[in-house]
């Protein structure tokens, strides 16, 4: 510690005094870590270096309209973003809109109401569940919920709401809804185990004291310590959607693979994982190549946009906690 | 007045049933399909399948065995880069850390650690595959190793945080430079903790099969080293649950199993680890 001290004190900058203070270990030691701690950055920069050099032909070729193109076809070299990246939004909005009131709801049983014995083991299950491996998901998927979609649930959504252009044409098991609906499944741990979280984090007076001004049980809840914890919720909602933005395996598994636009839930899309996962290793050429490259760029901004947003948001949730506890 | 608070007493019964309908419905669905996968996969997987190659499509019996070894290889590689890499950049954000860069390097990490996997199975195809002109297991454990560094590192730091001031400044006060602190004191007690977050970031890895897809591709053999293509577990999943034959099927479950297993196996493990270490951390 001393020496250390003493040479950082006396050393005149320059770069004889720069190998001359790393003969104390604790210099050594802060470089290196420090070194890898910058690998951390190169790798996220490299990541956006090699997507973006990758993908420079595509981007020539096709400008703003690769965002905007709705055609997709290798033979004629042919390439636009439009049906991968409707794909993969409508089929995360849909896994949101199952997950959300679900997961939010389990999340306040877990946090509130229920024994602490329960809700320990229910969050135990659940976060296993959140290592589970995607593909297995996946696997699931196709000899489980696809049949169940296209001999019962399908034909039931048809039956009753067909007249909505959402819910019409034919029906294949595979396609938006049952990707959104595994999508759901797999987000579901994130959201009620985040979730869970940030309500445990909300201090025991906000409800006490709600309730004694009078209010039941649910309203302390809802009123109280739900929007206490709203930002810490979001977080937990914007991490799933980040996670369903991305998601490869599972969608891949059940999405259909037609790279066109369809107002029908039922039908069969793609989502962008999901193209670049089916025919990057066989690609041939490099403009196909590179738009496949460019359309992982695309994924990137999107997912990259979300998941700085979900952080922010817990950052400023923790932040706050702590500031007040 | 007294109807309105009936009322209000009814909603809160009625809302709060609710939310517990929500949290039995969200497990019993989730231990549903995993009953299912465990149910198939239990009648699929004997020791043909463990030791054996795979048949040619279509024909029945055959094996994962090399896909298995070939996880095994890939995994290892990925947590023989990762695991050091993201140790010492957690000691760094933990132990060295300024405000502005270690921020900066948090950040990062956390971003990196949301990428998706896919797109990160393109950075390793751009850096090794392309290079070398060959895909590869080396690939498929750099890109492994890329989704391991950020999960460590982050864990990492948590644990080293939670490790007491007053250890540092006792091993301090008893004249040892802060690297020798850090190392014989701050690190041991907290290596528990650090232990099961790197279990935890190779079990998440291991299952990982989009960033494999296109770095180390698949094999209908025995892998002949790190420089050659190399069948995986997952992608075997993947390529027999997605293809038409009934006894691909059969070995997609068994596959599927084995895989959970190890994983569960792991997060289990991790999490008896860490909860006989809280008396250590104390």
């Amino acid at each position: 510690m001393a020496t250390s001290a003493t040479l950082r004190a006396h050393s005149p900058p320059g770069a004889r005094s720069f190998f001359k203070r790393l003969t104390s270990g604790d210099e050594i030691a802060r470089l290196v870590t420090t070194l890898f701690a910058s690998l951390i950055l190169l790798l996220t920069l490299g990541i956006v270096w090699e997507l973006w050099i990758h993908s420079a032909l595509a981007r020539q070729k096709f400008g703003f309209s690769f965002l905007t193109s709705t055609l997709w076809n290798p033979v004629t070299d042919q390439f636009g973003a439009l049906p991968f990246i409707y794909g993969t939004v409508i089929t995360s909005v849909l896994a949101l809109l199952i997950a959300v009131p679900l997961g939010v709801g389990a999340a306040i049983f877990l946090a509130e109401l229920a024994p602490p014995r329960i809700s320990s083991s229910f969050t135990f299950f659940i976060e296993l569940l959140a290592a589970v491996p995607s593909v297995i998901y996946g696997l699931l998927a196709i000899f489980t919920l696809v049949p169940l979609m296209r001999d019962s649930i399908g034909p039931f959504l048809k039956a009753r709401l067909g007249l909505l252009p959402i819910f019409s044409g034919p029906i294949f098991g595979v396609g938006y809804l049952t990707a959104g609906m595994i999508l759901a499944i797999m987000t579901l741990p994130f959201i009620i185990s985040i979730s869970r979280d940030s309500l445990l984090e909300v201090p025991t007076e906000q409800r006490e004291a709600a309730l004694a001004l009078g209010a039941t049980r649910w309203e302390s809840t809802w009123h109280v310590v739900v929007p206490y914890a709203r930002l810490g919720i979001f977080g937990s909602i914007f991490l799933g959607l980040a996670r369903a933005l991305g998601e490869t395996m599972a969608v891949t598994m059940v999405i259909g693979n037609d790279p066109s636009i369809h107002a029908s839930l039922l039908a069969p899309g793609y989502t962008i994982a999901a193209i670049i996962a089916n025919e990057f290793a066989e690609a041939t050429g490099d403009l196909y190549l590179q738009s496949l490259v460019a359309l992982a760029l695309v994924l990137f901004v999107l997912t990259i946009v979300i998941n700085a947003l979900a952080r922010l948001l817990i950052i400023a949730t923790t932040r706050r906690g702590s500031s007040q506890a | 007045m007294t109807l309105r608070n009936r009322w209000r007493k009814i909603l809160s019964y009625l809302m709060l049933g609710l939310t517990g309908v929500c949290a039995v419905v969200a497990v019993v669905m989730l231990f549903l399909i995993l009953g299912y996968l465990v149910f198939n996969g239990w009648r699929s997987v004997d020791w043909d399948f463990v030791t054996k190659l795979p048949k040619p499509p279509g024909e029945v019996g055959g094996g994962m065995g090399n896909a298995i070894v070939g996880s095994l290889q890939i995994v290892l590689l990925a947590a023989l880069i990762g695991l050091p890499v993201g140790f010492l950049a957690g000691v760094y954000l933990a132990e060295y850390g300024g405000h502005t860069f270690a921020f900066l390097v948090r950040y990062m990490a956390d971003l990196l650690n949301g990428i998706p996997s896919i797109v990160i199975g393109i950075f390793a195809w751009t850096v090794v595959v392309v290079p070398l002109h060959h895909f590869s297991a080396l690939a498929g454990g750099m890109a492994l190793a890329v989704m391991l560094i950020p999960i460590t590192a982050r864990s990492t730091e948590q644990f080293l945080v939670s490790v007491p001031q007053t250890l540092r400044e006792g091993a301090l006060a008893l004249g040892a430079s802060q690297w020798k602190a850090i190392a014989t004191v701050v690190v041991p007690a907290a290596y528990r903790g650090i232990a099961t977050g790197m279990i935890l970031g190779v079990a998440r890895i291991a299952g990982e099969t989009a960033p494999l897809l296109f770095t180390s591709l698949n094999n209908q053999f025995w892998s002949a080293g790190f420089s050659q293509p190399t069948a995986s577990l997952p992608v075997m999943i993947f390529t027999y649950a997605t293809s038409p034959y009934q006894d691909w099927h059969r070995q997609a479950w068994a596959a599927g199993m084995v895989l959970l297993t190890l994983v569960l196996i792991a997060n289990v493990a991790a999490r008896l680890i860490l909860s006989r270490g809280i008396s250590v951390q104390r």
